[in-house]
C-alpha cells in the first residue's frame, strides 16, 4: 500500500502560503511575552502546530526530508538545560538561583526585563519542539501500525 | 455561590465518568474535564469585582486588577495537562497493540 | 447582563456537553464533545480577566483534540463497543455522587461570595511587579522571574510526560519495523 502523500493540490498551495504567516505570528506571540498577553506556552503550540498543519497537508515522507527529526529531539532535550544554564548565570552574577541579572531597561521598550524574554524564547522552543516529536511519533506509530496489518 | 456549586458539579461529573465508564478512552476524557473544573475553580477565586486583567497598558492609569498569582499557577497546570494526555495516549494505544481492545475489564481479566 | 448570568450559563452548558461527551457511543463526536467543553473554559477565562489563560487554553484545547482525534478516530480501533457498568452500579454511583454535591452545599456557603478574592498574597506582585522586573505583564513577570524555580520544574515535568510517551511508543515503532524489514 502506498500511503497518499498529503492532500489534495488546493491544501498544498494554501499551506505552503499560510505556514509562514503562522509561524511568523508565533515569533510574535513569543518575543512579546512580557509585553502583551501571550509568552513562551502560546507562541511554541503555535508554532507546533503550523509544523502540524504541513504534516497533515503533506504527508509523513516531506517531513522527514524537510525537517531532521532527530536535530529536533536534541533540541528539545536541550532547551531543559539551556533554562537551567541561565538560572546558573543568575547565581554567578546576580546572586540568586534564576535571579533577574540582566538591566531592566525601559518599561514597555521589546528589549527590557532582563531574562524574562530569553527564558520565553527558551519555553517557545520547548514546548514547540516536544509537543511536535510527540505527534510525529503517533503518526509514525500508525504508518508502521498499517503495514504490519497488512 | 451558584457559581462554585456548578464548578464543583463539572468536576463531579468527571469522577463519575472515571467511576463508571469501562473505556479507556472515555476515562482520559474524563480526566480531562476534571482538570478543567479543577482550572477553572482557581480562576473564579481569583476573580476580584470591577478589577481589570493584569498587563500594564502604555498611557492608561493603573487600575485594579485581578489576582495575578492563580493565573500563572494554572499557565503551567494547561501545559502539563497536554503532556499527560499525550502520555495516557501513549500508553492506552500501548495497551490496544498488546489486548487489543480498550476495555478495561478485559484488560485486567487477560493480565490474569 | 452581570458577569454571573453568563458564567453560569457557560457552566451549565459545559456540564451538559460533558455528560453528553461520557454517554455518547460514536468516538469522534465524544472528543469533539470534550473539545467544545474546553472552549467553554477558554471564554469563562476571557470573562474572569484571564488574558493570558484563555489563549493558552483555545492553542492547548486544539492540539489536545487533533492528538485524540489522529490517535484513536482509526479504522481498526474501536469497532467493537466495550462492555458498559450494570444498571445497579451505575446508580449506586450517580447517587452517591449527587449526595457528596448536596452535602457540600454548606461549605460553599463559608466562602466568601463571588467577586471577593480569596487569595491576598498577591498584592506585593501587582503593586510592585512591574518596577521591580520590567515586564508589563505581570503574569509572565510571576511566571518567569518571581516564581521561575516553579516553571524549571514544570518544564521537568513536561519533558518527563514527553519522554514517557515517546519511549512507550518508542518501543512500538522499532519492533515493527523490524518485523517490516524481515518480512522484505
Amino acid at each position: 500500500m502506498k500511503p497518499s502523500e498529503g492532500m489534495t493540490l488546493i491544501v498544498k498551495t494554501v499551506t505552503r502560503i499560510s505556514v509562514w504567516l503562522i509561524i511568523l505570528y508565533g515569533i510574535y506571540i513569543i518575543l512579546h511575552g512580557h509585553l502583551s498577553p501571550g509568552g513562551g506556552f502560546a507562541g511554541g503550540v503555535i508554532i507546533a502546530l503550523a509544523l502540524l498543519n504541513v504534516l497533515l497537508a503533506y504527508g509523513r515522507g516531506f517531513i522527514t526530508r524537510w525537517l531532521n527529526i532527530g536535530f529536533l529531539h536534541d533540541l528539545e532535550s536541550s532547551s531543559a538545560a539551556i533554562f537551567l544554564a541561565i538560572g546558573i548565570l543568575g547565581m554567578a552574577v546576580g546572586g540568586g538561583f534564576l535571579a533577574n541579572f540582566i538591566s531592566h531597561g525601559k518599561l514597555f521598550n521589546l528589549l527590557s526585563s532582563g531574562t524574562i524574554p530569553l527564558l520565553n524564547i527558551v519555553i517557545g522552543l520547548k514546548v514547540c519542539t516536544g509537543l511536535f516529536v510527540v505527534v510525529w511519533t503517533l503518526a509514525i506509530f500508525h504508518l508502521s501500525d498499517k503495514g504490519e496489518k497488512q | 455561590m451558584v457559581i462554585y456549586i456548578l464548578c464543583f458539579a463539572l468536576l463531579l461529573v468527571g469522577i463519575y465518568g472515571i467511576l463508571t465508564k469501562r473505556d479507556l478512552i472515555k476515562i482520559i476524557l474524563s480526566l480531562g474535564i476534571m482538570g478543567y473544573a479543577v482550572n477553572l475553580m482557581f480562576i473564579l477565586f481569583a476573580y476580584k469585582r470591577g478589577a481589570g486583567y493584569a498587563i500594564l497598558v502604555k498611557d492608561k492609569a493603573v487600575t485594579a486588577m485581578v489576582d495575578p498569582l492563580p493565573q500563572a499557577l494554572i499557565l503551567t497546570s494547561i501545559v502539563i495537562e497536554l503532556g499527560i494526555t499525550a502520555m495516557l495516549v501513549a500508553l492506552a494505544i500501548r495497551l490496544f497493540e498488546k489486548y487489543k481492545t480498550f476495555d478495561i475489564t478485559k484488560i485486567r481479566r487477560l493480565s490474569g | 447582563m452581570p458577569i454571573e448570568t453568563w458564567l453560569i450559563f457557560i457552566l451549565g452548558f459545559m456540564i451538559v456537553g460533558s455528560i453528553i461527551a461520557l454517554e455518547l457511543k460514536d468516538l469522534l463526536s465524544a472528543v469533539i464533545s470534550v473539545g467544545i467543553v474546553g472552549l467553554g473554559v477558554s471564554i469563562a477565562f476571557l470573562l474572569l480577566e484571564a488574558l493570558d489563560l484563555a489563549i493558552v487554553q483555545f492553542l492547548f484545547e486544539i492540539f489536545a483534540l487533533i492528538i485524540l482525534v489522529r490517535a484513536f478516530v482509526g479504522k481498526e480501533y474501536h469497532i467493537q463497543q466495550p462492555s458498559t457498568a450494570h444498571k445497579i452500579q451505575i446508580l449506586v454511583t450517580v447517587m452517591a455522587l449527587g449526595l457528596i454535591l448536596a452535602l457540600s452545599i454548606n461549605i460553599f456557603k463559608l466562602l466568601p461570595e463571588f467577586g471577593d478574592p480569596l487569595f491576598t498574597t498577591a498584592k506585593h506582585y501587582v503593586e510592585h511587579g512591574a518596577a521591580e522586573t520590567g515586564s508589563a505583564n505581570i503574569v509572565t513577570s510571576i511566571i518567569l522571574d518571581y516564581r521561575a524555580y516553579d516553571t524549571l520544574g514544570e518544564v521537568t515535568v513536561l519533558f518527563t510526560a514527553i519522554l514517557g510517551a515517546l519511549s512507550i511508543l518508542r518501543g512500538v515503532v522499532d519492533k515493527s519495523s523490524g518485523g517490516n524489514h524481515e518480512t522484505k
